[in-house]
């Protein structure tokens, strides 16, 4: 993996603070950074290290106080998302990224179809809810709600939700942050099938560093800063994968 | 969008609870408006109805008595579209089986025929044949009271002779929707009857063959009103006229005005206090419910959903709790109305008078809450949407706590942790926790207002009728008498106090102001007839000068001290300069009070009298009636007791019922704002709570902190509640002041309490459904998941 492969996003010398309670936090401290298009990403850091500031950004979920974020679509031209309206930065998200929360942030008053289907009717060229959930396995529990499935299981909706409109990226803040570990590997088992059947970039944050082995490169974060990129020579299947 | 819409059925079913509070909210303004509007317009319809088809006449005017043959000459009177003579004549009657007096008053009619003007409704029978002398119509409900049918036969002294009369028909009048007889404010449809003979009949009974005492005429279009009747009064000056008026001295059709009148401030003011304070608190308890979705908006726009269908969402949210919220209101006010609009068929003597819910006021009850909806979302909506998505999805900040100043005030040990926990949050979210003080305080200040007007009205009907009227009964001469007519009164059985009265129409001029009144000239100091300074107590009569009940000098813009111009229209015209010396606070009726003996000096005549007030041993009243029977020369009497019961049952029926749904409102309003309040307020603290319960607090500890919060919140606004009910009753008050009725301003401890407990009450209600809820949060659910 490297410079052969075409870039999916771009960012350059990004920074960001924001006031929390009475103290100003600087979440970045100019950040560079490339994903490439089909790549599985796992960036790693302490809590604290900016990394959930970093992937809001990269996802437009948020903008950079200083720097440049750049997406490249299919067709290789590229658009500047520091400086997009808030309406072209919807467009972006509605379009082109899915994202998995740590607390999954499921709809609670929809089941799980429509928690996808909330989604696939504003996309473009989505896959049916159905099929979505079958690709993370919950084929048979389409009808639950929330409340009626478990943490991990919960979290795979949140992902059928978030690649059921086929985006080109994925972003995944902490996906199995709050799942043991036989879930986890579950949950890490879909995402690197989602990477590799529909060649969608993937980008997960973790602070877990076994996560790392099964990615094609892994950022380290610290402080604010990209401290470290390290790329596998091979990635390690999820299933092996041990903490 | 389909899904989304689902989200909101279910979002919808979940907050059932709050949802149904704020529509209760909203239906609350929306029932005054309907409620108001429909029998305003349902009254007013029917008016206008019944007086097309039946001709009712626009100028009315009284003489003595004049003949048919001048009647040509009166028709040349530029102006005048149609002319109708009549005979008019005050008579008592008696019915069989009912031992009190009857008054009543008795019209003619042409021959056999319907009069061109005032047209006879009969709804059973016919008009009395040609030739019949013996026949008569009576009004429907004076032979309602007494259960006459046509054939029926009644006993009347017509001119000191009695006679027996044969009922031909029953009828409704458009003169007559609303019966009262002369003085009374109150109909008393078993004591007063109103009747219609053959002109030729009553003519000769009363000497009037060849003549009439009353006109009564319509006007051409565009004609100008005061010119028709100033020209009247010149032409039938030589016949005693005693001055013509229009409709608007007419007592019914005054009656209903009045009614009407209230019915429009009621339509307009009561709506929109009460609306008002549902937008404000709809604006309130929105917000809040938006805030807790916070987490599901930046989730929706992380999936990029856009800004304008989020708020579409929530606008929609908001809407469907506004239209359950109209609906409601539209079918509480719909059947508020049927219930009134039975009551104004027993006052209000219409053919018909079908209700119908005017399709404007739906409308425009529709406009005015979703345009209260809207400001009140507006801004919730657009803070949530607004909000970047990552930040609406990070943790919560811990919010910037401080020792509030109250907090420093108190010992550490009277607080406890609950204490100091409820004092910092509210004082973390000052305007949040006055806003709530402030919807309390403003659903106090409805109660307050409703005990008001229960309040008020038992206080008007006390002062009337235990401090100014002091008498058991009134009797109406005929035409004025000589004042030893009184001796003759003092022998009757049972007459414990005897005082007389004069009585003479006159108009009170004062600059560019007139109105129409009668003097009342009394004994020096009256004591049957109290007339009252502004503390209540009894005044004397100046031995010269006029006194005027204060809301008429208001009326004229006189001062006491004033010269007013008195044209007397009895007997000999003239106009006369008077100095008004004081004024009477009285809360029934309008009035100008002298001395009797100073009233006759001023008429040049001599001791005369127009009435009497008796004070009577209640044991001996039949007796006494039946003693009064046979003096021929009183037309009516009244029995005070009998009109107050009539005035205290139509206030009970009408204004009491209308004070009770209102604070039927108002409390279900208090219960929506604090129920509101403290399930967003649980809904926020939620984690905080199930975190101290894992930390080993009970149940009834961590219940105090909600509660707790609830509490002072109540407390906090039921002074201010006090002070906007004060305010709400001085505008309710100022609203409905008329010459006919004055509500005093009096707000009892009671009004003060009613406001008080009657949040607090909603509060403890609302204090147990929070305190079970709290035994249902899932703790560790709570705690692992962000909502």
């Amino acid at each position: 993996m490297g410079d052969d492969k075409a870039a999916a996003l771009e960012a350059r010398g990004l920074t960001r603070s924001y006031p929390m309670g009475e103290v100003t936090i600087q979440a970045l401290r100019g950040v560079d950074l490339t994903l490439y298009r089909g790549e599985l990403l796992v960036m790693l850091g302490a809590s604290g290290s900016g990394k959930s500031t970093l992937l809001n950004i990269l996802g437009g979920l948020d903008t950079a106080s200083d720097g440049e974020v750049r997406y490249v679509d299919h067709r290789g031209q590229s658009r500047d998302l520091t400086r997009a309206s808030q309406r072209a930065l919807t467009r972006f998200r509605r379009h082109h990224v899915g994202f998995v929360f740590q607390f999954y942030n499921l709809i609670s008053s929809l089941t799980a179809r429509e928690n996808v289907a909330i989604v696939t009717e504003i996309a473009r060229d989505p896959m049916t809810p159905e099929a979505a959930l079958a690709m993370v396995g919950l084929g048979e529990r389409l009808d639950h709600f929330p409340s009626q499935l478990s943490g991990g299981e919960q979290q795979r909706v949140a992902i059928a939700r978030a690649v059921a409109k086929q985006p080109d990226l994925l972003l995944c803040d902490e996906p199995t942050g709050a799942l043991d570990f036989r879930t986890g590997i579950r949950v890490l088992e879909v995402l690197e099938s989602v990477n590799r059947e529909t060649l969608t970039t993937v980008a997960i944050i973790t602070h877990n560093e076994v996560i790392g082995e099964m990615a094609d490169r892994v950022i380290r974060l610290r402080d604010g800063r990209v401290d470290e990129i390290h790329v596998n020579a091979t990635r390690r299947p999820a299933r092996e994968l041990r903490w | 969008m389909r899904t989304l819409d689902r989200k909101l059925a279910r979002d919808l079913w979940r907050l059932k609870g709050q949802a149904l509070a704020i529509a209760v909210v909203i239906a609350g303004g929306v029932m005054t408006l309907i409620f108001s509007v429909t029998t305003l317009e349902a009254l007013s319809g029917a008016r206008e109805r019944f007086y097309a088809s039946h001709h009712f006449a626009e100028v009315f005017a009284d003489v003595k008595r004049a003949p048919l043959g001048a009647l040509s000459q009166l028709q040349e009177i530029e102006g005048i579209n149609r002319i109708e003579p009549r005979v008019q004549a005050a008579m008592r009657l008696s019915v069989e089986g009912f031992a009190d007096p009857i008054r009543g008053l008795a019209q003619s009619i042409p021959d056999g025929r319907q009069p061109g003007l005032n047209r006879l409704h009969l709804v059973a029978g016919g008009l009395p044949e040609a030739g019949r002398d013996d026949q008569v119509v009576v009004s429907d409900a004076f032979a309602e009271a007494h259960g006459l049918a046509p054939g029926d036969s009644l006993e009347a002294i017509i001119d000191g002779r009695q006679v027996q009369l044969r009922l031909s028909g029953i009828a409704l009048s458009p003169e007559f929707l609303y019966q009262v007889a002369p003085t009374d404010l109150m109909p008393d449809y078993r004591r007063y009857a109103v009747l219609w003979m053959n002109q030729r009949t009553l003519a000769s009974a009363f000497g009037m063959e060849g003549a009439f005492n009353q006109l009564t005429l319509t006007l051409q279009a565009g004609a100008r009103r005061e010119a028709v009747i100033d020209a009247l009064d010149l032409a039938l000056a030589r016949y005693g006229g005693t001055g013509a008026w229009s409709r608007d001295d007419q007592p019914s059709h005054r009656f209903i005005e009045e009614e009407l009148n209230q019915q429009r401030i009621q339509a307009t003011v009561l709506p929109a206090i009460f609306l008002t304070v549902s937008a404000f608190l709809l604006h309130v308890v929105m917000g809040r419910l938006i805030q807790t979705q916070r987490e599901q908006v930046a989730v929706l726009k992380a999936f990029g959903y856009r800004d304008t269908e989020l708020a579409r969402h929530f606008a929609l949210l908001a809407g469907m709790i506004v239209l359950l919220g109209w609906a409601l209101g539209v079918a509480l006010g719909a059947w508020a109305a049927s219930g009134l609009a039975g009551l104004y068929r027993e006052y209000f003597r219409f053919p018909g008078m079908p209700f119908r819910v005017p399709l404007w006021s739906l409308v425009l009850s529709l406009l005015i809450v979703a345009l209260a909806a809207l400001l009140g979302t507006w801004q919730a909506v657009w803070r949530a949407v607004r909000r970047p998505p990552a930040e609406a999805m990070r943790p919560p900040a811990p919010l910037r706590f401080r020792r509030s100043w109250l907090e420093r005030a108190l010992p550490p040990a009277l607080l406890g942790h609950e204490g100091r926990i409820i004092l910092r949050n509210l004082a973390r979210h000052p305007a949040k926790a006055s806003l709530s003080v402030a919807g309390i305080a403003l659903s106090a200040g409805l109660l307050m207002m409703g005990a008001y007007q229960l309040d008020a009205v038992e206080s008007m009907i006390d002062q009337q009728y235990r401090q100014v009227l002091r008498m058991d009964m009134e009797l109406t001469f005929g035409e004025a008498t000589p004042a030893r007519a009184a001796g003759e009164l003092r022998h009757q059985p049972g007459v414990l106090a005897v005082e007389t009265w004069r009585r003479v129409p006159v108009t009170l001029i004062h600059g560019h102001r007139q109105e129409r009144t009668s003097l009342l000239g009394m004994e020096p100091s009256p004591q049957l007839r109290q007339v009252l300074d502004g503390q209540g107590r009894p005044q004397r009569l100046p031995d010269s000068g006029l006194m005027l009940t204060r809301y008429l000098a208001e009326t004229l813009e006189a001062r006491v001290g004033d010269e007013l111009e008195v044209a007397i229209m009895e007997g000999h015209r003239r106009r006369l300069t008077m100095t008004l010396t004081a004024l009477v606070d009285e809360p029934l009726g309008v009035g100008a009070y002298l001395r009797r003996d100073h009233l006759n000096t001023l008429m040049g005549e001599g001791p005369a009298i127009s009435g009497a007030w008796l004070l009577v041993d209640p044991d001996r009243q039949e007796a006494l009636n039946a003693a009064l029977w046979a003096i021929p020369g009183v037309a009516g009497i009244g029995l005070l007791a009998e009109a107050e019961r009539g005035i205290r049952d139509y206030l009970d029926e009408t204004i009491l019922m209308v004070a009770l749904i209102f604070v039927a409102i108002a409390t279900s309003i208090a219960f929506g704002v604090v129920y509101n309040n403290a399930r967003v307020a649980f809904a926020e603290r939620a984690r905080e709570l199930a975190t101290l319960q894992v930390l080993g607090y009970s149940r009834a500890e961590v219940s105090r902190i909600l509660l707790g919060e609830i509490a002072l919140l109540t407390l906090a606004a039921i002074p201010p509640g006090w002070a906007i009910g004060i305010l709400f009753s001085r505008l309710l008050n100022q609203a409905f002041s008329s010459d006919l009725f004055r509500v005093p301003m009096v707000l009892t401890p009671q009004a003060f309490a009613i406001a008080a407990s009657g949040v607090l009450a909603a509060s403890l209600v609302v204090g147990l459904l929070v305190v079970r809820r709290l035994g249902r949060l899932d703790k560790l659910r709570v705690l692992k998941a962000v909502e």
